[in-house]
């Protein structure tokens, strides 16, 4: 057991840190990007993929760099700290993941090396209007045979539909719920793109009698693979929070010191500090849970607990990341609330990320509901 | 990073269950799960048990009977024993004034205690708080003024766990007067059977007496029982406070007492039904097993980057979140005895589980857990000034 980054690690985490620190400097810069399409930088997604951030957890063989989890985890985690608008955890982690995990050798090829070199950015089309987090899709169908396939329904919000190159799209075949390539200028594909309240893109995406093509298997169910990109993605997201968590309260605690009323610095006041430390506590708690989830994803033996680690974590984030968000506004005062300043922007973020994949209650009632699968919850195997 | 254990760590894990589920008394580890207290004898006889094995002051020196275990073993140790329903050591013993004495005391304590106090043989009882001095310690007014070879003790101290049982008392006392509060404040061993010492009970709001009392009136100490130098007490005392590490949030405890809570709930409801079908009770479990999850794991990366010897600063998350959550625990016993919470005075005849006779008492008792050892007010000021930089 071991919670440390390697040397090399260290060295990834530095330089992500530095590029993205040099592109979101100051939050006027990210204010500028994220006000026009697709709101995001093109070329800090290009610096990405020349340090190799983007093929990090992907094969070699298909183009990928053959690293894992944990270097996801430190890359999601400086994305959080700057809350950088590129759509790392949507296009990697997650569109990108189901392509290795599902697609044919020759699918994986085609899309892998090229999403890891930057040239092509897909997004993951699944939440339907009304159906929340489900993982299955209803409402758009597939119909079709062999290579020759059609959808036909609306996904809505699709983070980052809009931009994407290809997206890779669940719908409803016979056996549960497949996955399709559509192209992004496919026939029949209709993209309503705007802005969501954190700055980033979503779309209304309609298919009627879209051409795709199968992600691997034609007309097969892909739940299990969904399920597991879903909670790659959760727990990603979680370090992406962790990020944007620790540097809410090092924003706000800079500001307890600086800022002063009565003649003296907000620290002098108890009622401040107390608070301060109890957002320290949070951070800290989620760190641990998210880092274990982490831990499990790479030992990967088991998918099962792979989805429960990711509903651990999410739940924890979803408590500390409501807890700092406010709290951060709240001890900042009347500055936290202007767009102008950083901090709202954090906790803006941070309701996304919980909004994203289940929040806090939808996992807390996943855990209910397998209260009797076990008598202690055992970290290490 | 790496999940797992080295192999080397899973067979110690191993070990120390095999060990602390076959070895100690099953009546004293019945006692524990039926959250009752447990007597003198049955303290002693669990800790002589471990001593007689090695195991029962893995944080001493090597020379007087310690470990030369890794932080990590020490933590899969102190968790092994608690998951068990094995009370720890006694920590006056084993955590305080055992670790003081092998580091500060001359070679002549050292032989004349610590084997005996390893053993449980010494009883210790902790003799800092004050009626005026809690959170802040260094405000302690019992005064050892020095005559010859013997100090001459007056005054009183407080608060004092299981005292009625103690054989020996460490104390923090002033030994100077005039110096800046801290600095004239020396650590005395004192005999609780010298003339002028007594100790009076009192009663707590479980109606429990656990804690004491302890008046000194004229007590003479010879002088060799001074631990270090004199006016060095309170590094001593900060020492005792700060080096311990593992073990600051009762993780395992809590874990056991939550999973007995919820073999509990399966047919606590009507007609032996179960409570878990009520979703906000579920939801409370489901919730409360996250929390103490992050805890564990939070204690684990302490353990795991202690290797520097310096008390790390999320110990205080520790000692805060563990002791909200151990309360949370009880409070939750409660709510499932619901009206049979009342019955604590119920005895043969009763038709009220045991477990729902016990469950008021201790949640009354264990308020106390987020006042002793350092408030959780306390170690909110030590996050935010330590850790934080917030200093008012």
């Amino acid at each position: 057991m071991d919670f440390t980054l390697d040397s090399e690690q260290t060295a990834l985490r530095d330089a992500v840190r530095g590029l993205l620190g040099k592109a979101y400097g100051s939050s006027e810069t990210r204010r500028e990007i994220t006000k026009t399409d697709p709101g995001w930088d093109e070329k800090t997604w290009q610096r990405l993929a020349e340090m190799g951030a983007l093929g990090l957890p992907f094969a070699e063989e298909d183009g990928g760099f053959g690293a894992g989890p944990v270097e996801v985890s430190i890359v999601a985690e400086e994305i959080g700290r700057v809350i950088a608008p590129e759509p790392y955890v949507e296009a990697i982690v997650l569109a990108g993941s189901l392509v290795a995990a599902a697609g044919t050798a020759e699918q994986r090829a085609e899309i892998i090396g090229a999403l890891a070199e930057g040239q092509l950015v897909p997004a993951f089309a699944h939440t339907e209007p009304g159906s929340r987090y489900s993982e299955s899709a209803t409402g758009v169908t597939a119909s079709g045979s062999g290579s020759d396939w059609t959808l036909t329904g609306v996904k809505e919000p699709v983070l980052g539909g809009a931009r994407a190159d290809v997206l890779v799209v669940s719908a409803a075949v016979d056996g549960g719920t497949g996955l399709f390539l559509v192209q992004g200028d496919a026939a029949g594909l209709t993209r309503t793109s705007y802005a969501t309240f954190d700055g980033g893109r979503a779309a209304h995406v309609a298919f009627d009698g879209t051409p795709a093509t199968p992600l691997g298997e034609a007309g097969v169910d892909q739940s299990a693979a969904i399920a597991q990109a879903i909670a790659a993605a959760q727990i990603a997201y979680g370090h992406e929070a962790l990020g944007a968590m620790a540097f809410a309260l090092e924003t706000t605690t800079d500001y307890l010191k600086s800022r002063k009323q009565f003649g003296v610095p907000l620290m002098t006041f108890q009622a401040l500090t107390f608070r301060a430390a109890d957002m320290y506590v949070s951070l800290e708690l989620a760190r641990s849970t998210v880092t274990w989830a982490t831990l499990v994803l790479l030992d990967g033996s088991d998918e099962a607990d792979v989805l429960e680690a990711a509903s651990r974590a999410k739940l924890q984030v979803s408590k500390a990341g409501r807890h700092i968000g406010k709290e951060a506004i709240q001890l900042h005062g009347g500055i936290g609330m202007t767009a102008e300043y950083s901090v709202g922007h954090y906790m803006s973020r941070l309701t996304a990320i919980d909004h994203a994949l289940g929040d806090g209650r939808h996992h807390l009632a996943a855990l209910s509901s397998a209260l009797d699968g076990h008598d202690v919850v055992e970290p290490l195997p | 990073m790496r999940l797992q254990l080295s192999d080397e760590d899973v067979a110690f894990r191993d070990e120390m269950r095999e060990f602390f589920t076959t070895k100690i008394p099953q009546h004293i580890r019945d006692t524990v799960a039926a959250r009752r207290e447990l007597s003198k004898e049955q303290i002693v006889e669990s800790m002589q048990v471990m001593n007689a094995a090695g195991i029962a002051v893995p944080n001493w020196p090597v020379e007087w009977g310690g470990k030369d275990w890794t932080p990590l073993q020490r933590h899969i140790w102190h968790e092994e024993m608690q998951l068990a329903g094995v009370m720890p050591p006694l920590a006056f013993n084993a955590s305080m004034v055992g670790p003081v004495i092998a580091a500060f005391g001359s070679q002549e304590l050292k032989e004349r205690f610590l084997p005996q106090t390893a053993n449980l043989d010494i009883w210790w009882s902790q003799g800092f708080s004050e009626p005026d001095a809690g959170s802040d310690l260094a405000s302690l007014r019992t005064t050892a003024v020095r005559e010859g070879d013997e100090y001459v003790v007056n005054g009183q101290k407080t608060w004092t766990t299981l005292g009625q049982y103690g054989d020996w008392i460490f104390t923090l006392v002033r030994t100077d007067p005039e110096a800046k509060k801290q600095a004239g404040i020396s650590f005395l061993l004192i005999d609780m059977t010298s003339p002028g010492l007594t100790v009076r009970p009192i009663e707590l709001i479980d109606g429990g007496h656990e804690v004491n009392e302890v008046f000194f009136d004229n007590v003479r100490v010879p002088a060799e029982n001074l631990v270090g130098e004199e006016n060095k007490g309170w590094d001593y005392a900060k020492f005792l406070l700060g080096n311990e590490r593992v073990g600051v949030a009762p993780v395992g405890s809590s874990k056991r007492t939550l999973a007995a809570a919820k073999e509990y709930a399966k047919t606590a409801g009507p007609g032996g039904s179960s409570l878990l079908d009520d979703p906000l009770l579920a939801a409370e479990i489901a919730e409360l097993e996250n929390d103490l999850l992050a805890l564990e794991l939070t204690a684990l990366r302490v353990v795991a980057n202690s290797a520097d010897g310096k008390p790390h600063p999320a110990s205080s998350v520790l000692k805060l979140q563990g002791t909200v959550l151990q309360q949370a625990v009880t409070e939750l016993w409660v709510d499932l005895a619901g009206p049979d919470a009342v019955a604590t005075g119920a005895g043969e005849g009763s038709n009220v589980p045991d477990l729902a006779r016990t469950a008021t008492t201790n949640y009354l008792n264990y308020r106390k857990a987020s006042i002793y050892g350092g408030s959780n007010e306390v170690q909110r000021q030590i996050i935010a000034g330590t850790i934080l930089g917030l200093r008012g």
